[in-house]
């Protein structure tokens, strides 16, 4: 029998990230012609770890999720989760892997948003199983969490776009996948259930050492609730880093084609970042 | 559940006790119970009236309740794999392209038995899938299907069916269906040997589809939500369509084209019962023979002693419904 190694040289699943992309270039075919829309992307997501993607509207950000869950094919490049091409997984072990809460996902108007949750337990059900009490308490869990237990059997189409939203990030909460995709998690919401939300995810990272990739249009808010954070800029990466060292003025201001102040928070530090004041 | 299947039963005894022979609702009974148990009831019983009863009535019922079924099923299949709440096997086409196919091997006389099975369903089926997979195509648009090209696509494609196939009805006089049984649909020819048909098609697809009920929950959300909950898209949709396209076309091979049952009947059950495929689905073909065997007893009964094609009357109903759901639709579901 092998010695046990030391604590430190141990293969520890830490050390595996969840999400391994490298080189990723994506290109959409549309009227025949091809556009880029990725060049060269190259990032990795941990466990226990928040990665916030920013840049500008057509950046990349959601093609980037989408080659995530194999919604789009890449020209070049890999993508693995926990160590497999997404490329050589099913659709089932792809969702066993990592939950996407989309944009704008369209929910059917006549489903309530408990049938809408307890959907994230899909993957792992056979054909003919159906939903045990196991599952209906996962769910249930992930409503309680999200605040949306209480509008549990009102029908999609009765939901505010907020409550419609949070029933999404209830879903793949529900899947219990260990890396978690959020495409604009908080583009519907109020500042309470931003907060909520993104306290929610921090909360599955640090307990449960579950990682999150998420696209995040408000750069104050994802200074203050990622660990690291990716800037795109027209499909390629524009910077990487600790918040404090991607959200720069002369980078932002770059990136985004407008001038941008970044200053510390009194309190924590952090930056926030403004659009810069002019002064006539 | 029960009451649904209390429903049915109800039906299916008035469906037999009625008709344009006037016979005595005990004597139908005798007629039944004899025939079923094997006891010795009906011998006071003319025989005409047993044969009214036994092979005149009730396959006509069963017949009936069958194509109401498969199509109230494969109604709910399409709206689900669609998204849109007006798809249904007449509205989208496949209905009357399973007429169309049914009509040319009707019409070209050759023998369609398989080792004792019919194959007229299978050429409805091709002519169902020729429909599916056409009005797909033309009516998609990107990831979904808009309920104007869908409703469009079906229509016109319905249009080219029917004319080609009253063509070939028309020219052909040697055949003992008539036009308007095929394009309008009616039960009047039933028999023992079309439930025959019927059944080898329209059973193995009703149980994929019942098998699929929480999948194609799923499949009701977006295709891309759906595939991050581990769904198949593409192999999923196709075993749906198939199957639904298959029972549709079973059900008109023996019915000809009968409309709007796949979108009233899915429509009251979710009112009454929700969305979830699962009761959704067993709830439609439920409700579907019923609602269909009883359209087909006002199609006896209504104009007596002639018949209307229990379409038109399928029509009358769904027609209004129709219209009242476009109205509302606005693409929600």
């Amino acid at each position: 029998m092998a010695k046990a190694l030391p604590v430190a040289q141990r293969p520890s699943p830490e050390h595996t990230p969840l999400l391994e992309v490298r080189g990723l270039t994506v290109a959409y075919i549309r009227h025949g012609r091809s556009r880029i829309a990725l060049r060269g992307v190259s990032l990795n997501v941990s466990p226990g770890e928040v990665l916030g993607l920013v840049g500008p509207n057509g950046s990349g950000k959601t093609t980037l999720i989408r080659a995530v869950t194999g919604a789009v094919k890449p020209l070049s490049g890999s993508v693995r989760l926990l160590g497999d091409d997404v490329a050589s997984l099913s659709q089932r072990e792809r969702a066993l892997r990592a939950a996407v809460v989309p944009q704008e996902p369209v929910l059917p108007d006549t489903f309530t948003a408990l049938e809408i949750v307890i959907m994230g337990r899909a993957p792992h059900l056979r054909l003919l199983q159906n939903e045990g009490v196991g599952d209906l308490e996962k769910a249930r869990h992930s409503m309680l969490a999200t605040a949306t237990w209480e509008v549990a059997d009102r029908p999609a189409g009765e939901l505010s776009g907020g409550e419609r939203q949070r029933v999404v990030v209830a879903r793949a909460l529900a899947q219990e996948a260990p890396l978690l995709l959020l495409d604009e998690p908080t583009a519907h919401l109020d500042l309470g259930h931003q907060a909520a939300v993104l306290d929610l995810m921090r909360g599955l990272c640090r307990d449960d050492g579950r990682g999150v990739l998420a696209v995040v249009h408000d750069l104050t808010l994802a200074a203050r609730y990622c660990d690291r954070l990716v800037l795109l800029s027209a499909g390629e990466l524009a910077a990487a880093g600790r918040p404090k060292d991607v959200l720069r003025t002369d980078l932002l201001s770059e990136v985004y084609g407008a001038a941008v102040e970044v200053f510390p928070h009194p309190r924590t530090g952090l930056p926030v970042v403004a659009p810069a004041a002019t002064d006539g | 559940m029960s009451l649904a299947c209390a429903a049915l039963l109800c039906v299916v005894m008035i469906g037999v006790a009625l008709g344009p022979a006037n016979i005595p609702l005990d004597a139908t009974l005798r007629v039944l119970v004899s025939r079923l148990t094997g006891a010795d009831l009906d011998s006071n019983v003319p025989a005409t009236w047993q044969t009214i009863v036994w092979d005149v009535r009730l396959p006509r019922v069963l017949l009936a309740g069958l194509a109401g079924g498969t199509l109230a099923m494969s109604g709910a299949t399409y709206q689900g794999v669609f998204r849109n709440p007006l798809a249904e096997p007449y509205l989208i086409g496949v209905a009357t392209g399973a007429a169309l196919g049914a009509t040319i091997v009707i019409v070209s006389g050759v023998d369609v038995s398989l080792g004792g099975v019919s194959a007229l369903p299978l050429a409805a089926f091709a002519g169902a899938l020729v429909s599916v997979v056409t009005v797909y195509g033309v009516a998609r648009v990107g990831n979904s299907v808009p309920t104007t090209t869908l409703i469009l696509a079906g229509v016109a494609l319905s249009s080219l069916a029917t004319a080609v196939t009253s063509y070939l009805m028309l020219k052909d006089t040697s055949n003992t269906l008539s036009v308007f049984s095929v394009v309008l649909g009616s039960f009047n020819t039933a028999t023992w040997a079309k439930v025959a048909w019927v059944l080898p098609y329209a059973l193995p697809a009703s149980v994929v589809i019942l098998a699929h009920g929480r999948v194609l929950n799923v499949l009701s959300l977006d295709e891309e939500q759906a595939r991050a909950l581990g769904v198949d898209v593409e192999r999923t949709k196709l075993i749906l369509l198939g199957a639904a396209s298959l029972a549709s076309a079973a059900a008109v091979s023996v019915s000809g084209t009968i409309g709007f049952v796949g979108l009233i009947v899915p429509h009251a059950v979710r009112m009454i019962w929700g969305s979830d495929n699962r009761a959704l689905l067993p709830m439609s073909i439920f409700l579907g023979a019923a609602f269909l065997i009883g359209a087909d007893v006002v199609a006896r009964m209504a104009d007596r002693p002639s018949e209307i094609p229990v379409g038109i009357i399928t029509a009358f109903c769904g027609v209004p419904f129709f219209l009242y759901l476009l109205r509302r639709a606005r693409g929600a579901y």
